[in-house]
């Protein structure tokens, strides 16, 4: 028995090595960054500041200015848009999942087309919907306006007003295809006999639905959620290409670029890459207890 | 068989490799700068044996630089010869060559203001290769149809636009009264500058480093664009970098644009729907005291990366590329302004680019970002302008407030000292 121990971690160590090497490391590294005060132009003139990064006279959180610094409007963009993203998505893959699962003539053709949304790059549909969504010769508005719904284009991408909603509305139809997906997963391992007493009993199909298949699928579904409410809360790429960049439409993800990135502020914007993660860590934990998923009873 | 090839094939590569190198530049992304740049450094490469190749950078300024401070944290010699904005010596100053031991005494024959901004610490960062200012061009047609002339003021202008966008949308719904940038990026720091200078607001921060921003000219200047968006600039202009704007004016869709000069050439081209029909004049004027016609100072540069395997080609190729022969080349071809000051009494170029010769002034008076005075910090100071902008421009906030507050932002980005 000892023996398969050891040979087991034999075999796992140059797995763990790696992993150290390409994830352990560059954790530990932002970590440390975030208690220091380091620019990318010299990052070996590092200070270290503490906790100033978080908590200090221009920190993240307990700064006068919380309420009004982009820090808060990031945090404040993102869950809204997770939250409408993502039970949308779940509604619409939800449906999208019941439709492929019934029979039908060329089904194995249409699952396979539903996932095109999906296998394109989110740069490359962020780029395709911006086009599409252009206020000047964009085909959506010259649609819209040949058709008579509006008289002046509209600036999806630019104007305030609508930039949140329009990203949200391309997550949804690039994401839904992966809610199906997992969705369709769950339903094709529900048991056929419940539903062949069900018909023999004569139930309404609706009462099949609220009675059978949502309790029956309720845990593929809640893991389906949390998966995309984690993928969400660091949506980056699709604001980034797709709006102005303003601080008004700014994404957490987005925030820590910028402080990285755009001005060089390695510490500080680390600190905040820190926090990212934590809050996603947090949202999940409250989100699994608030469903009561069990990851561990279901999976035995 | 093979084992020769390759022998030979090796032998070949040992001999060349003692001089031949393989040079990588950096000289911006759209279409006149691969013909005007990667066109005249493969003509080097091949008349001194070197290899050159193109590297495409961001089309935004600010992604550009951020990649490039990317690289050079790095220290990576991906790049050799960099094409640097205006406004960056003193953001990377700490990762290119000094090029006085190549130049030879030779940028005294270009403007001493561009040099002094490329020269920090006593050193030569970057070879002058073309300057920019904010320009305004119009619709000679169209202005003549409605019996108008080139503005004075933002106020005329903001008339003239009107009149003719809503003569105009009898024909074509979509045409527009005056496009810009204001998509929020450096592109919008530049318009902005612009705006708040000819109203007589100031420079943002000055040039001993004091923050001036929060005053009533400046946020009367931002309240006056703001008034433009949705009455003769599109909604969509906050969205719009230059080639977006580019992109509405070339079709004819707009009556005004503000742009750099290198749009000239490409609106003049034999298959561009309004050639022969561009006017060029410098910006308006404000109002109210200080007023004065404003264009940003912008332009760009060939400095050599420090990490470069091949200082010395690569420092020979940014002499050549910055020599009065090539700028010449690429004023007649492509309209970018020469950084030589002799070069605006050329014939050919003042026949190809008639503006030049009418605007020198605008070009050696253009006012200059703070880019001296914030160091290591103008990025920041930067977004922290184009976001106030932005806030103002999208009717989240008027001007006043918007300066007010962006004051003290710049006071945090600063903390003890720029």
């Amino acid at each position: 028995m000892k023996d398969r121990a050891r040979i087991a971690w034999m075999f796992l160590l140059p797995m763990l090595f790696l992993m150290a090497l390409v994830a352990g490391w560059p954790l530990a590294r932002s970590i440390w960054f975030s208690f220091t005060e380091t620019n990318i132009n010299d990052m070996s003139a590092s200070t270290y500041a503490g906790f100033s990064n978080y908590c200090g006279e221009f920190g993240l959180f307990c700064s006068e200015g919380f309420w009004q610094s982009d820090w808060w409007t990031s945090i404040k963009n993102t869950f809204l848009f997770s939250f409408v993203s993502v039970i949308l998505e779940t509604l619409a893959g939800l449906g999208v999942a019941m439709l492929l699962n019934q029979d039908f003539k060329g089904r194995a053709l249409v699952r396979t087309a539903v996932l095109v949304p999906w296998a394109i790059p989110t740069i490359v549909s962020a780029k395709m919907w911006g086009w599409m969504l252009h206020d000047q010769f964009g085909l959506i508005n010259q649609l819209l306006v040949d058709w008579g719904l509006i008289t002046q284009k509209i600036a999806f991408t630019a104007d305030p007003a609508y930039a949140l909603w329009t990203v949200v509305a391309v997550d949804v139809w690039k994401t839904t295809p992966f809610m199906a997906l997992l969705i369709l997963a769950g339903l094709q391992t529900l048991p056929k006999d419940c539903y062949e007493a069900a018909r023999v009993d004569g139930v309404h199909p609706l009462r099949v639905f609220w009675k059978v298949t949502l309790p029956l699928v309720k845990y593929p579904l809640l893991v389906a959620v949390v998966f995309r409410m984690l993928d969400a809360l660091r949506v980056f790429d699709l604001i980034f290409v797709l709006t102005s960049n303003s601080s008004s439409t700014i994404s957490m993800s987005g925030f820590v670029r910028r402080e990285m990135v755009d001005n060089g502020n390695l510490g500080f914007g680390s600190a905040a890459s820190t926090s990212l993660t934590l809050i996603i860590f947090l949202t999940a934990v409250v989100f699994m207890r608030a469903a009561r998923v069990k990851l561990n009873e279901e999976s035995s | 068989m093979n084992k020769l090839v390759i022998a030979a094939a090796l032998a070949a590569g040992g001999m060349a490799g003692a001089q031949a190198a393989t040079i990588t530049i950096s000289c911006g992304s759209n279409a006149a700068d691969v013909e005007y740049c990667g066109k005249f450094a493969e003509e080097w490469g091949k008349a001194n044996g070197h290899t050159v190749k193109m590297y495409s950078p961001p089309a935004s300024t600010t992604d550009n630089l951020a990649l490039l401070r990317q690289q050079f944290a790095a220290k990576s010699s991906d790049v050799d010869v960099i094409m640097i904005d205006v406004v960056w010596p003193g953001v990377i100053k700490d990762h290119l060559v000094d090029l006085k031991k190549y130049s030879k005494g030779v940028e005294s024959t270009h403007f001493p203001a561009i040099v002094a901004n490329n020269t920090v610490d006593g050193k030569l960062l970057g070879m002058p290769w073309f300057t920019d200012a904010g320009l305004l061009f119009y619709r000679k047609d169209l202005l003549e149809k409605y019996g108008l002339k080139a503005p004075n003021t933002w106020d005329e202008l903001a008339a003239a636009a009107k009149k003719i966008q809503d003569g105009e949308r009898a024909s074509s719904p979509d045409f527009q009264g005056f496009v810009f940038q204001a998509k929020a990026y450096e592109g919008l720091t530049c318009d902005a500058l612009e705006w708040v200078h000819s109203y007589g607001g100031g420079e943002i921060v000055d040039k001993a480093g004091n923050i001036t921003i929060n005053n009533p000219q400046a946020a009367k200047a931002l309240d006056t664009a703001a008034s433009w968006i949705g009455t003769i600039a599109p909604g969509g202009v906050l969205n719009y970098g230059e080639e977006d704007s580019r992109g509405v004016w070339q079709n004819g869709k707009a009556a005004f644009m503000r742009n750099w000069p290198y749009a000239w050439s490409l609106g003049q081209a034999a298959d561009s729907p309004i050639k022969g029909k561009i006017g060029v004049a410098a910006l308006p004027a404000g109002t109210g005291p200080g007023a004065k016609k404003a264009a940003t100072l912008g332009g760009w540069q060939l400095a050599v990366s420090k990490y470069s395997k091949n200082v010395d080609a690569a420092a020979a190729l940014a002499m050549y590329m910055t020599s009065a022969e090539i700028q010449k080349k690429r004023a007649v071809g492509g309209s970018y302004n020469p950084t030589i000051p002799s070069l605006y009494k050329d014939a050919d170029i003042l026949k190809a680019n008639p503006f030049m010769g009418e605007l020198l002034d605008v070009f050696t008076n253009a006012v200059a970002r703070p880019a001296t005075a914030t160091g290591l910090k103008y990025p920041e100071v930067s977004q922290a302008f184009w976001d106030a902008t932005h806030e103002v421009l999208s009717k989240k906030m008027n001007g006043a407030d918007a300066v007010k507050k962006l004051e003290a932002k710049l006071k945090q980005v600063k903390r003890n000292k720029w």
